[in-house]
């Protein structure tokens, strides 16, 4: 079903592929070796960067909330962690007919699982399930693949049915091979071909460098909802251990004074 | 005031001294004849060393997972349990912070609980006449056990799902009555919400029950045979002209206040975690189980948490299902049985041979090994491992018998080895 809806997909990339091949040729220059190294990509989260998550909820709203809910995270929550103004929040980022005290619910109806194949999973707990490195991985691996139905494929997440969403923002790119022999059965070596970096071939509305920002605080967003009292948490825990030093100090000073007598 | 005459346990002898209402009780109550028997008047060598602090932390920590655990079932839906341990976490006032206690309580436990259970295997506690307190321990030990399986289906993730799957299977490596046997437990064809629910009830109140009475009896016979200490040495063998243990004083205040500081060391180590790391990257609360249970999706890896992997990586060394329950059982069951399979002279691991040592060695090596086994993937170098550390854990229990005859000993001291502050 999903194959039927998105047929016309490979066939619109591969125009786009053929229109920007100009532009493409250049961005390849600039970024041959882009995404060698993915593996060992670090999603920079800090909870304590407010302006982070701020532009990380705006961002959400924009570009996720269309088909992903927050189901256990609340508008009004939302904005007292974040420090949105009420205002701010109900003109900015609440869709219209939610209310403050909602639940963050995406106005996807059911038919996404008729459209995708699955029903887009909430994301409250995502950053805890998945981390947050391999949503920053996943995000920024996405790559132009004919063979699939939504025209695209993902090195963190092979064959996935989510479409390439932020493509707009970050241009279209290609996975370049290389090959590599491995040894095989009785002493042969069989040749494999492994992901050697991406190639761009068409620009997005975003600099590399303001896309990789945008991924950081979406994934720095999500991460601040899959735990919303992380910092609450952090605060307490340093007075709660310093009291407990104190008490643990005295304790000691009462077990030497009593044990003096013991010989 | 010298330790070795203390004079309140002068107490009881005269509850009607202190007169009034206090006497009024104690006509009625034995509170100061229990007080001045079990706490100033019950004797203890003096030479507890770090290893003696985990006993009562292990009953500090019951404590606390039974005052969480009745805060958490105020919301706990086991109808709605994913969504509820999420409101929990997020909207019940300090919910978090009992939650994260109550998690981080199962693994505390488990930590304490295997370093009081050392204590016993390096001096010998489980010996002759503590044969009974050691076997009353290990019940203690499989209750938690059940309580802890139990209470990690309860959030309802998608490796609890699938946990419950694997342990509940077990029953199913009984002969005959196997597959009705499982059936039975789960209330149902499948792991389901019956099994959630009956779950829920198990772990909130029937087991608990259980693991209190257990404890009580645990304290009871303490206190009947007298505690142990690092030298193996029974003090109550060796009375002062007062009749009591020349080597003793009395366990209030001196053991009060010493572990009243153990106290404050454990809660500093207990709230780094809760406060800071309280999933313990993983170990504690498992990724895969922040997404909802789903039949249809198992995880990449099934194990349980940290502290039954040893048990799990020597059920997975088997290459037969059942041969590997019963292995397993035969874990259990040699630990129960260790205060007869020690046959050495000596109780304390500081007059034993060398063999008890490289023994005893081999055995920790072996748990720890099968433990971080039990999370690894099943890959063949990993299964040859845990066949070999599986041998190296009951090598320490079967062959007990012969290396705690064969080796030569150190004398033992008459009294026990005290340096004071």
């Amino acid at each position: 079903m999903r194959t039927n809806r998105y047929r016309w997909m490979p066939a619109l990339l591969a125009a786009a592929l053929a229109g920007v091949m100009a532009q493409g040729a250049q961005a390849a220059d600039a970024g041959a070796t882009y995404g060698a190294h993915w593996k060992r990509w670090q999603a920079q989260v800090n909870v304590a960067d407010r302006a982070s998550l701020q532009r990380g909820a705006r961002d959400f709203v924009g570009y996720c909330l269309g088909c992903h809910s927050l189901r256990y995270e609340r508008w009004s929550r939302l904005g007292k962690d974040l420090k949105i103004p009420p205002q701010v929040l109900q003109k900015d980022l609440i869709p219209p007919g939610q209310k403050p005290q909602d639940y963050i619910i995406s106005p996807m109806t059911a038919d996404a699982a008729k459209w995708f194949g699955k029903q887009p999973p909430d994301l409250s707990l995502i950053a805890r399930y998945r981390g947050p490195n391999y949503l920053y991985r996943y995000l920024k691996t996405f790559y132009v693949d004919s063979a699939r139905p939504t025209g695209v494929n993902n090195l963190v997440y092979p064959s996935v049915a989510m479409p390439d969403v932020l493509s707009s923002l970050e241009g279209l790119k290609v996975a370049v091979y290389r090959t590599v022999e491995v040894p095989g059965p009785h002493g042969t070596t069989l040749k494999r071909q492994v992901f050697a970096h991406f190639r761009q071939i068409a620009p997005g509305s975003m600099t590399p460098a303001q896309f990789d920002q945008f991924v950081h605080d979406t994934v720095n967003f999500l991460y601040y909802v899959s735990d919303p009292q992380r910092a609450e948490r952090h605060r307490l825990g340093v007075w709660v251990i310093l009291f407990l030093i104190a008490f643990t100090w005295l304790a000691w000073l009462l077990y030497r004074e009593y044990w003096k007598d013991v010989r | 005031m010298s330790a070795n005459s203390p004079d309140s346990s002068s107490a009881a002898a005269a509850p009607s001294a202190k007169g009034g209402l206090w006497a009024w009780i104690n006509k009625r109550l034995p509170v100061d004849s229990f007080i001045s028997h079990e706490l100033t008047g019950y004797m203890a060598p003096k030479n507890f060393n770090f290893w003696y602090f985990f006993g009562s932390l292990a009953m500090l920590v019951l404590v606390m997972q039974i005052g969480t655990g009745i805060f958490l079932t105020m919301y706990y839906r086991p109808g709605d349990a994913f969504s509820s341990v999420q409101f929990i976490m997020r909207e019940v006032q300090w919910g978090w912070l009992i939650r994260y206690m109550h998690s981080t309580g199962a693994s505390f436990f488990f930590i304490v609980v295997y370093l009081h259970m050392f204590r016993g295997l390096l001096y010998g506690s489980y010996r002759q006449p503590r044969e009974l307190l050691w076997v009353i321990g290990m019940l203690v030990y499989l209750a938690l056990m059940a309580e802890a399986f139990m209470g990690y289906v309860l959030p309802w993730g998608n490796m609890s799902f699938w946990g419950a799957q694997v342990i509940i299977n077990l029953f199913g490596t009984i002969p005959w009555i196997g597959p009705a046997l499982t059936q039975w437990v789960r209330g149902d064809y499948g792991i389901s919400r019956f099994t959630l629910n009956r779950l829920f009830a198990l772990h909130v109140a029937a087991v608990p029950i259980v693991l209190l009475l257990l404890v009580v009896l645990h304290l009871v016979a303490l206190h009947q045979v007298g505690s142990n200490n690092p030298d193996g040495i029974e003090i109550r063998e060796r009375p002062g002209p007062d009749g009591k243990p020349l080597d003793g004083i009395p366990f209030h205040p001196y053991y009060t206040v010493k572990d009243i500081f153990g106290v404050g060391v454990f809660f500093i180590l207990f709230a780094l975690v809760v406060f800071f790391v309280p999933t313990f990257h993983g170990l504690f609360l498992e990724k895969a189980n922040f997404t909802p249970h789903d039949p249809l999706s198992t995880p990449a890896e099934i194990h349980p948490v940290w502290y039954f992997t040893p048990f799990y990586a020597i059920l997975r060394a088997v290459p037969s299902k059942s041969g590997g329950a019963f292995l397993l059982l035969m874990a259990l069951v040699s630990l129960i049985l260790l205060p007869w399979l020690d046959r050495s002279p000596v109780k304390s691991i500081r007059y034993k041979g060398w063999m008890s040592r490289l023994a005893l060695a081999v055995f920790v090596v072996s748990f720890v090994g099968l433990g971080y086994l039990g999370m690894q993937p099943v890959e063949p170098l990993y299964v040859i491992l845990a066949r070999v550390f599986a041998i190296g854990y009951f090598a320490f229990f079967w062959l007990m018998p012969f290396y705690t005859r064969w080796e030569r000993v150190k004398p033992v001291p008459e009294r026990v080895v005290y340096h004071a502050h």
